[in-house]
């Protein structure tokens, strides 16, 4: 058959019914994969979307990077009395909120296939039930890679030189990537409550946006107001900012790590299990 | 319980909120047959198919496909069937090959077998020149034959049809009819949602009238068409001066015609085609001017005044219902 564009004639563009017909499927069915492979089939669907659609990734990274050069520019100096100082100090916190703030995306990717109703279609295949969940997660966490590596990359270009090196700078992306990965879950939660993608997006924002400022990622803590100063210290970022910092600069915080891995686990915990129930019963 | 039966519904209830969606649907499919559902926006088919392809859960009653009841086997029902949705169920931030190749992987098929099943279909359903190009930049009709290609990966034993041409141009819509009756001829039985008498007509040897939730008639499309009246001519004239005339004429051909609001137009109930051509013939040979003539099937309209009295009446469209569900 033909598929020239220029005949507008039925044979050459549109579908024969002998010809749908050869291509019914005539080999035995297949069996079924396992769970594991089809939620890498969804990961390599979220990879593709990356491919596809870059400006997610670009949104996402280009407002840390705007933060990296403005704030090291223009308060560095009168922050930590040097540019180069600030740097230093802002580079981890900065690598922690991209990578967070891309998580808000997950849950605005899920939301769109529900309204566009390909979820339907992966409802009603015979897989393991959260095989999209997990595999756009797994997916995201490539994106979260990328993000994070901008950053840092970026940093080095800038003068940004990790005591603890390329082992210590791989460790703290790890880590990030771990939490990201547990708070997506939060935000897939919010994706199959919310009607529409840009409600996900706006209440993702407006959620994640004050508590990472409200954070140690830009300020010491010790100059905060009391209650302010209460509550950084509290703040789970904070440890996880904290703990990359240790990671990458030297000065390792064993108990900042093990807040984060809690946090990371208790957010999995409560929020995968809830999101897998939303959307197996979603209408 | 028949063996022959692909599909039996008995009882069925969904409701949303104060809504039955669903109020007491009973279906029996035969198998390797096209079942034809055919009601209004809202009368609830969506959601019967939604109840069958086990998407949701039914509040009451019970529902078989191929044998496997649809809640406490849903896994192995889904096993059987596919879905085309309302809404096409693609993926439109891919290209169409990523779409069926992703389909495939997730029905088993290994990566060069996936890779070879997806060539293989959009070959087939005139879609190889786009394959490469995001489905968000496909017509309508391109991205319908890609639901549908999507749902044939693996020939389904039984497949739901949502509304398939609904939104789609006279061509495009051919198109999917071809295919439909395709994969009939292959032996996939087919429960197809529609709001057409007409498609229902050329497509399915059964027919369900669903309204309200229920299903107010049943029977092949002959029967449904001959309880309802066969259609009729309509014919609008150039000059509504002649119209007195045009409907003496028309009177000796057809024995009943009505006047329409419209003065220049007439119509009269007609169930052969040769009768009509007749008709409108001697209209002309008796220097009646003719504007434009239609000889039509009911409409569903016609089909819901006959069997309930009243016209098929725009519900809140199902989407919305479910809206309300979600908002709840």
């Amino acid at each position: 058959m033909s598929t020239s564009p220029t005949t507008g004639t039925r044979s050459t563009t549109v579908p024969e019914e002998a010809a749908v017909r050869r291509a019914l499927f005539s080999a035995p069915r297949p069996s079924r994969p396992s769970a594991v492979a089809a939620a890498f089939t969804f990961g390599w669907r979220g990879m593709l979307k990356v491919k596809h659609v870059p400006e997610q990734l670009l949104d996402v990274t280009i407002t840390p990077v705007m933060f990296v050069l403005l704030f090291t520019y223009l308060f560095g100096g009168a922050i930590a009395g040097s540019t180069g100082d600030y740097l230093d100090f802002i580079l981890p916190g900065i690598l922690v909120m991209s990578v967070l703030f891309t998580t808000v995306y997950s849950g605005v990717a899920l939301n769109t296939d529900v309204t566009k109703g390909v979820v339907d279609r992966f409802r009603s295949l015979p897989i393991w039930r959260p095989a999209p969940l997990v595999g756009a997660l797994l997916g995201d966490s490539a994106r979260y890679l990328v993000a994070g590596t901008v950053i840092i990359v970026l940093g080095v270009v800038l003068g940004y030189r990790p005591g603890n090196g390329v082992l210590g700078v791989l460790a703290a992306l790890a880590l990030v990537i771990l939490f990201a990965f547990a708070l997506s879950w939060a935000f897939t939660t919010l994706g199959l409550l919310m009607r529409s993608p840009n409600a996900v997006m706006n209440a993702g924002f407006m959620s994640i946006f004050p508590i990472t400022f409200l954070s140690n990622v830009f300020v010491d803590p010790d100059t905060l107001p009391a209650a302010l100063e209460w509550f950084v210290d509290v703040n789970p970022i904070s440890h996880l900012v904290t703990a990359s910092r240790g990671l990458m600069d030297g000065g390792l915080e064993a108990d900042s790590v093990a807040v984060s891995l809690g946090t990371a686990a208790i957010l999995t915990a409560v929020f995968a299990p809830l999101t897998a129930r939303l959307y197996r019963n979603k209408i | 319980m028949s063996s022959t039966l692909a599909i039996e519904a008995t009882g069925l209830v969904k409701t949303f909120g104060t809504t039955r969606a669903v109020d007491g649907v009973d279906l029996a499919v035969r198998s390797g047959s096209v079942y034809g559902v055919l009601g209004p926006n809202g009368a609830g088919k969506t959601t019967t198919i939604r109840i069958l392809a086990t998407l949701l859960r039914p509040d009451g009653g019970e529902a078989r496909v191929l044998g496997h009841d649809v809640v406490a086997e849903a896994d192995a029902v889904r096993g059987v069937v596919s879905l085309t949705g309302q809404l096409a169920s693609v993926d439109e931030d891919l290209t169409g090959r990523e779409n069926l190749i992703l389909i495939a992987r997730l029905l088993g098929l290994g990566r060069a077998e996936a890779k070879a099943r997806a060539a293989e279909l959009l070959e087939a359903f005139g879609l190889a020149e786009a394959a490469g190009r995001l489905v968000k930049h496909y017509s309508g009709g391109m991205r319908r034959r890609l639901d549908v290609a999507a749902s044939i990966v693996v020939t389904p034993q039984v497949m739901f049809l949502d509304e398939p041409t609904t939104g789609l141009d006279p061509r495009s819509r051919n198109q999917v009819w071809d295919i439909i009756r395709a994969l009939a001829a292959g032996g996939t039985t087919i429960l197809l949602c529609t709001q057409y008498l007409d498609e229902a007509d050329q497509l399915a040897e059964g027919i369900a009238v669903i309204d309200h939730g229920k299903v107010i008639a049943e029977g092949t499309p002959g029967q449904l068409k001959a309880s309802v009246g066969a259609g009729a001519l309509h014919v609008r004239l150039l000059d509504p001066d002649q119209r007195s005339a045009a409907e003496r004429v028309l009177t000796r051909e057809l024995d009943v015609v009505h006047l329409e609001p419209d003065p220049a137009a007439l119509s009269a109930p007609c169930a052969d085609a040769d009768r009509g051509a007749q008709a409108v013939a001697e209209l002309s040979r008796a220097g009646i001017g003719i504007a434009n003539f239609s000889l039509g099937q009911p409409s569903l309209d016609e089909v819901f005044l006959a069997l309930t009295g009243h016209p098929a009446e725009e519900e809140p469209a199902e989407d919305e219902v479910i809206d309300e569900e979600r908002a709840a």
